[in-house]
């Protein structure tokens, strides 16, 4: 993970300290609500349904095991004892008290945490593959670079007052768990002939009311020119981006408007006139950074120890040991993904206890690290494979040894009307209900990967566009509606889903889901079809009939 | 509205001229961009220095031809959550090589003045009077900016180069 200098510290510690100043503002009268508003979302300040939320950036998902309890320790002293992780590798507090937040900030910072940016309509937190540095197969570890332009994104003095929000993720994978498509820029790490770094970029991609996925403007921008690159992309954004109406503000609607070609010219052109500054990195600096990612010392250990033969034997463990653990780059290595998805609960979230617990898990097991996934899940990234059932043990403990990931109780969702202010209904219930639905392993298993993603409103914080099953709630005279799509994917292959119908009530949603399920179990030709597969071979019309045959 | 100049609230020596106000035989004037435009001779022979306010969505490249003989140009934040302004800053600071005062309009309030400063802005129309006076503390906030731009503060990856080298002498 990446070590905090004094120069990051002193930042950070800045910007608590100006923040501090705002809130006090605020409270004194000094700042309208209006002019706090806008302040206050630049460091992660919402105001929700019942109180002020508060989110908290974990750029590209790793957390070292002294700030994860630095984050339980918010939960505790400032919240209600828990924190919700969210689809961008941030977490969320949902019950604090304004006139503490500087106090939380300050207890964060301290750990090397931030909330700068983590709302408001500027560079958001810089999000990337939560196996970074892990995964076998990988090109090389997109944390460097995502810490670069963290860096470069922070406080950035030209774009801190863009049109809309502004999203940027980084995969280095042939497997995209980034989710870089659906991002307003998505950057692929690649090298080029002569071997060296650089960049695939994609430009407006993105959810909400208007679903775009991200179209390549370059095919290739070397490493030492990726932050002017990017710089050009803003630059022209925020000079020709709508400002009229917020709807219409993403970049995906300034490049749909536009054409990709017309938009990549002005970026070309713009580019053309900074690309020569000091805008460049050379390899030093890259390398400064790298050293300041530690890496663990790997011990040489047997592919198949003792410990895991014996472990076989228990059914449950190896329900979950082969849904949960995938290969590591190293021998004798694992990556555990750890659910927050138990049967019946709000997905996401982890209480204080649980995250205590893992941090000295990570601290015994995974060389201190832990990571966060956009599927709102968490992984230990460098465990040893004899650790393995000591490890299921203490987390089944915890009620952290859900054999569910990436299963159809996987789910992803929204924080919906039961929290936020912005949505038209309710999403937690339907995942709690679906996750009791399919709560037998055996079933889930039988069905495969299959994910739902469930919006409480149309801005898609969900991201139901690209749910193999998505889930759209709306308002429809006074009442929860339901819309759903199937065939959408997140992944290097991201696609949108396709409506099926007319939209169905909260008590249908659940029912609708189980036959659109069985359609899909009848309908597929092995048991290896999964269900995206499935979708893709006969499009929506079957699962149509099935659905609405008896409706 | 008190104007920060130099770093302190300064008195103002600029009328602002509506579009169709008679032009006063002397002073010193600042005038919208399509007055000026349309009347840039005109202006620019009389006494008294000239300046002109620019909205934030015309080309600032129109004004090129004038910037080695206007004394102010004016950006303009309607609010302060458009931040239009601080690319037409960079650019004519930056590419442009505007050396003249170029100050901040609108709803300004001391949350941006980093930022403005960074962008090359070096007066302000400030807002709020208790903002104006605050301006020289608000402006010292930070020491560490992660992004080089033209206002020649030193950023963190440079700095760390430096520190690297100094570590190394000798080792």
């Amino acid at each position: 993970m990446y070590a905090y200098d004094e120069i990051d510290r002193t930042l950070v510690n800045e910007r608590v300290s100006e923040f501090r100043d705002q809130v006090k503002r605020r409270l004194s009268g000094e700042l309208t609500e209006d002019e706090f508003k806008i302040l206050r979302l630049q460091n992660g300040v919402y105001l929700q349904l019942h109180a002020y939320m508060f989110r908290v950036a974990i750029p590209y998902g790793t957390l070292a095991s002294n700030q994860l309890r630095a984050l339980a320790h918010v939960a505790r002293k400032y919240d209600r004892g828990y924190g919700h992780f969210t689809t961008r590798q941030n977490i969320q507090f949902n019950w604090i008290k304004l006139a503490e937040l500087p106090d939380a900030l300050a207890d964060l910072a301290e750990v090397g945490i931030h909330a700068m940016q983590t709302s408001g309509n500027n560079m958001r937190n810089v999000t990337s593959d939560q196996w970074a540095g892990v995964a076998p197969g990988e090109i090389e570890d997109p944390r460097i670079w995502s810490e670069l332009i963290r860096q470069h994104t922070t406080l950035h003095p030209e774009f801190s007052f863009l049109p809309r929000k502004f999203k940027i993720a980084i995969t280095a994978s042939d497997h995209d768990r980034a989710a870089i498509k659906i991002h307003d820029i998505g950057l692929r790490l690649i090298k080029n002939e002569k071997g060296e770094t650089g960049f695939e970029v994609l430009v407006g991609g993105g959810l909400g009311r208007t679903p775009f996925i991200g179209k390549t403007i370059k095919h290739f921008v070397h490493g030492r020119d990726i932050l002017s690159y990017i710089e050009a992309i803003l630059r022209v954004y925020n000079q020709y981006g709508r400002r009229d109406n917020i709807y219409k503000a993403r970049i995906k609607i300034l490049v749909h408007e536009l054409g990709i070609e017309k938009f990549s010219r002005e970026v070309e052109e713009e580019w053309q006139h900074i690309r020569n500054s000091s805008l460049q990195i050379d390899d030093e600096v890259v390398e400064d950074i790298r050293s300041r990612f530690a890496y663990p010392s790997y011990e040489k250990l047997p592919h198949m120890p003792d410990e895991l033969r014996q472990a076989a034997a228990d059914s449950d463990f190896e329900a979950w040991r082969k849904n949960s653990v995938a290969p590591h780059k190293v021998q004798g290595y694992s990556i555990v993904t750890i659910s927050l998805k138990p049967i019946g609960a709000p997905p996401g979230d982890a209480t204080a206890e649980q995250m205590d617990a893992l941090a000295d898990l990570a601290d015994r097991y995974s060389f201190g690290e832990i990571r966060v996934g956009h599927e709102q899940n968490l992984a230990l990234p460098h465990v040893a494979k004899r650790d393995l059932p000591a490890l299921w043990k203490a987390l089944d403990k915890l009620g952290l040894a859900t054999p569910n990931v990436n299963l159809i109780t996987d789910i992803i969702a929204c924080p919906g009307l039961d929290y936020c202010s912005l949505a038209n209904a309710r999403s937690i219930p339907i995942a709690q209900e679906l996750t009791r639905r399919f709560a037998n392993h055996e079933l889930a298993n039988l069905i495969g990967r299959l994910h739902i993603n469930i919006s409480g409103c149309i801005n898609a914080c969900g991201h139901h566009h690209v749910g193999h099953i998505g889930i759209l709630g709306v308002e429809k005279n006074g009442e929860e509606v339901y819309q759903i799509t199937i065939g959408g994917r997140a992944d290097e292959s991201a696609a949108l889903g396709n409506l099926i119908g007319p939209g169905v009530k909260f008590d249908e949603v659940a029912d609708v889901v189980e036959d659109i399920v069985e359609a899909y179990l009848a309908l597929r030709e092995r048991p290896e079809e999964l269900f995206m597969d499935t979708v893709k071979r006969l499009g929506v019309e079957p699962f149509k009939e099935r659905v609405y045959a008896t409706r | 509205m008190p104007l920060v100049n130099g770093g302190k609230i300064a008195d103002d020596s600029f009328v602002k001229l509506a579009v169709d106000t008679p032009l006063p035989e002397g002073g010193d004037i600042l005038v919208p961009a399509e007055r000026f435009v349309g009347e840039a001779d005109a202006l620019l022979k009389r006494t008294g220095k000239v300046g002109v306010i620019w909205p934030n969505n015309r080309d600032i490249a129109e004004l090129v031809p004038y910037l080695g003989k206007i004394a102010v140009v004016a950006l303009v934040f309607p609010t302060f959550r458009d931040g239009r302004a601080y690319s037409q800053a960079r650019l004519l600071r930056e590419r442009y090589n505007y050396r003249g005062e170029l100050r901040a309009t609108g709803q300004i309030l001391r949350d941006q003045f980093v930022f403005m400063l960074r962008a090359g802005f070096d007066s302000f129309d400030v807002k709020k009077q208790a903002d104006a006076e605050a301006f020289m503390q608000t402006a010292k906030r930070y020491s560490v900016f992660y992004q080089p731009t033209g206002d020649g503060r030193i950023t963190a990856l440079h700095r760390r180069m430096q520190l690297r080298h100094s570590e190394g002498v000798g080792t």
